[in-house]
């Protein structure tokens, strides 16, 4: 099985611990992991800002780096809906429909096709797991508190085999942190209150860590927690599953 | 950058003061709450939703006949029906039929259509006075303001508020500010308006072409009081909320509620079918750009609206901006997808005050898929060429650097290098990031370099 590791821009940028971890925790799974070197981004920031039409350049990169793995596997729910969403390259359809069909968010890819069962992992905190939107509605990765539906989660699942670690509950299980892309900067003020009430909820129940299955959000709510000097810390949930002290 | 009246500049407003966005945020998830209470008692609630959505896909898709069948029905019942290709032309209408009653004060129960057309300020031009009957509408009326939601209208004022506004125009004791003293007085002033009215306006929630007959919902009567009290009951109605048959409203009257404030049913459900003895029943018919947006195949599902204001509830922004934030009739996520088939222009920002987090779509009875039409809408926006210039200028040259791997090394670690640098850089008043949030460190290996050096 050859998995193309995808690593979000910003990850790349400002977080390469978490595209170490990935791969780390892929290839103590067993794959064959290969990151592309070139590629750059999914293309979501100008298209969630409305120009969808500026990001032909992504999208060919995006397919020219990945279309010939089994799988493509990124550490960020947002990227990996982004692309299942919206990846179209007029001439290579082929390729991209290949692509949008083969991408995983990292957790999904755990529970769903290496149906990992036991982790070696260990992490004694109490932890607060962050849903971001884009993962939960958008991919699937839980069940949404809206729906009248059976509960499930895939990050929580997996959590729950890190030996040590504590899940905290929270009073509003799924509400969105806020950060939501340009939304942070052109809307700040409501991005901003969205990512304290968040903060609020984790401390409140206790948590020491705050986890999620995308750095953007972690990232937003970082930049909080650090301005409030607060020692809650936030850990994407690859450096968790792969953390063995 | 940022426009006079434009979301982000209001909502931020709004901000300033933290202890009540908390109580406006706190009030609407209670709501939220309640609704889902209610949803969960019936085990079939995702089904009714399903049920719900196709019985209005074939109400668009026949909307024509439909409403021909409406107009033929309720002719035969004895009403009247106006057809009004615009705000103008309801208001018209409207006018013309108090004119020709002579009347110059009247009552009306909650129709956001008539919101939409801006009919109180037009009526008020022609010396026409309307007094808002819904409990929540009055309220904002007395306070000069428009509502800002479309079931709750008042949810942003504090009682303490709510009984200085009674306290300055209907005369209760000063400082008192009980909502059962409150209430209680409200419906004091508001039987002499009913029983003086000679003409009710009220809105309608569904209407069903199989029998002409409208059914409206409210928790106060206020809407059966105005129409049985009055010579003339005039029925406003956007063309979209036509039903096929009767036995539709089992399906839509159970989720209404429910998603809207978490009861099982409304207090009144009012069956409007003909005229009483002497008195006249006339029906408008509004389409003020629905046909428009029947025509966008994006958007088009929009107009299965039944104005739950359940997205609004649910909104994460929409809780912390308040419904005045979004400037239009309707706020929320519902109103952020049909404003810019109104005004393009004047609501382009709407599309973008929202984290496209999905929660509106999920809670939506007729599964509106809203937060895809948000993002649809900005680019249709963008396309037309209402983005503002910095905006396009960062998003060209965001395209220019991840288009080019080189590029984008080269932009990536010139960038951390500057922020490793010069740590306070960034943490200027110009970026509205650091504005109440620290910058990510930046390391000085990205992962493709420490990919390279340890791995290739």
């Amino acid at each position: 099985m050859k998995v193309g590791l995808f690593i979000p821009c910003y990850i790349d940028q400002f977080y390469p611990q978490v595209g170490i971890a990935t791969l780390s925790l892929l290839e103590k799974l067993g794959c064959e992991v290969v990151y592309p070197q070139g590629q750059t981004c999914c293309g979501q920031p100008m298209a969630n800002s409305g120009f969808e039409h500026l990001t032909t350049g992504c999208n060919t990169l995006f397919v020219d780096h990945f279309k010939d793995y089994d799988y493509i596997v990124g550490p960020s729910g947002s990227c990996v809906l982004h692309i299942k969403d919206h990846l179209h390259v007029h001439g290579q359809e082929d390729a991209a429909t290949h692509v949008r069909q083969h991408i995983y968010e990292l957790a999904e890819f755990l529970t769903d096709v290496l149906h990992v069962t036991s982790l070696s992992a260990k992490f004694p905190h109490k932890v607060g797991v962050h849903q971001s939107c884009h993962g939960q509605r958008g991919l699937g990765l839980a069940q949404m508190s809206e729906l009248v539906a059976a509960p499930f989660s895939k990050p929580q699942q997996l959590l729950q085999m890190v030996e040590g670690l504590e899940l905290v509950n929270l009073k509003r299980t799924d509400e969105c942190c806020g950060f939501g892309g340009t939304f942070c900067v052109f809307e700040e003020a409501v991005s901003v209150k969205m990512g304290k009430d968040r903060i609020v909820d984790h401390v409140n129940n206790g948590a020491e860590y705050i986890t999620g299955n995308d750095v953007s959000c972690l990232m937003h709510l970082e930049g909080i927690l650090r301005r409030q000097q607060s020692p809650v810390k936030v850990l994407h949930i690859a450096e968790i599953l792969n953390n063995s002290l | 950058m940022i426009e006079h009246k434009e979301h982000a500049e209001l909502a931020e407003k709004f901000n300033a003061d933290e202890a009540r966005v908390d109580w406006h945020d706190e009030t609407l998830w209670w709501v939220r709450q309640k609704r889902d209470k209610m949803a969960w008692s019936i085990p079939e609630w995702e089904n009714l939703r399903e049920a719900a959505s196709r019985i209005k896909h074939n109400v668009l898709g026949n909307l024509h006949d439909y409403l021909l069948e409406f107009e033929r029905h309720a002719q035969e019942n004895g009403a009247v029906v106006h057809w009004a290709a615009d705000a103008a032309e309801h208001n018209r209408i409207v006018l013309g039929l108090l004119k020709e009653h002579g009347v110059q004060r009247m009552v009306k129960s909650k129709s956001m259509l008539t919101e939409e057309c801006h009919l109180n300020p037009y009526l008020a031009e022609n010396g026409i006075e309307v007094i808002d009957t819904d409990l929540g509408e009055r309220i904002v009326q007395l306070a000069k303001e428009a509502p800002s939601h479309i079931v709750l209208p008042c949810i942003h004022k504090k009682k303490e508020e709510i009984g200085e506004l009674f306290h300055e125009h209907l005369g209760t004791p000063a400082g008192n500010a009980d909502p059962k003293f409150l209430t209680a007085a409200a419906r004091l002033h508001l039987r002499k308006e009913f029983i003086q009215s000679r003409v009710a306006i009220t809105g309608v929630n569904f209407a069903v072409a199989e029998t002409g007959e409208m059914v409206v919902c409210t928790n106060e009567g206020n809407a059966d009081m105005g129409a049985h009290l009055a010579d003339v009951h005039i029925a406003c109605m956007g063309v979209e909320k036509i039903i096929p048959k009767r036995r539709h409203l089992g399906v839509f009257l159970r989720l209404l509620a429910r998603s809207a404030t978490g009861q099982p049913i409304t207090t009144y459900s009012s069956h409007f079918r003909k005229p009483k003895e002497g008195q006249q029943l006339h029906i408008v018919l509004v389409d003020n750009g629905r046909s428009r947006q029947l025509g966008r195949e994006d958007f088009r599902n929009s107009l299965k609206c039944i104005r739950c204001g359940a997205c609004m509830n649910t909104c994460p922004v929409y809780r912390r901006s308040g419904g005045h934030s979004y400037h239009n009739a309707i706020a929320g996520p519902i109103g952020a997808i049909l404003a810019p088939n109104l005004d393009m222009k004047e609501y382009k920002d709407l599309p973008f005050a929202s984290t496209l987090c999905g929660s509106c779509s999920n809670v939506c009875p007729v599964k509106i898929d809203i937060h895809q039409q948000l993002y649809k809408w900005r680019q249709v926006i963008t396309q037309e060429g209402y983005s503002d210039t910095s905006k396009k200028a960062g998003m060209q040259a965001m395209n220019f650097v991840l288009s080019k791997p080189a590029v984008f090394k080269f932009a990536g670690s010139a960038g951390r290098l500057m922020m490793r640098t010069f740590p306070g850089m960034l943490n200027i008043k110009l970026n509205p990031w650091a504005k109440q949030r620290e910058m990510p460190e930046a390391p000085k290996l990205s992962f493709a370099e420490w990919y390279k050096k340890n791995k290739k």
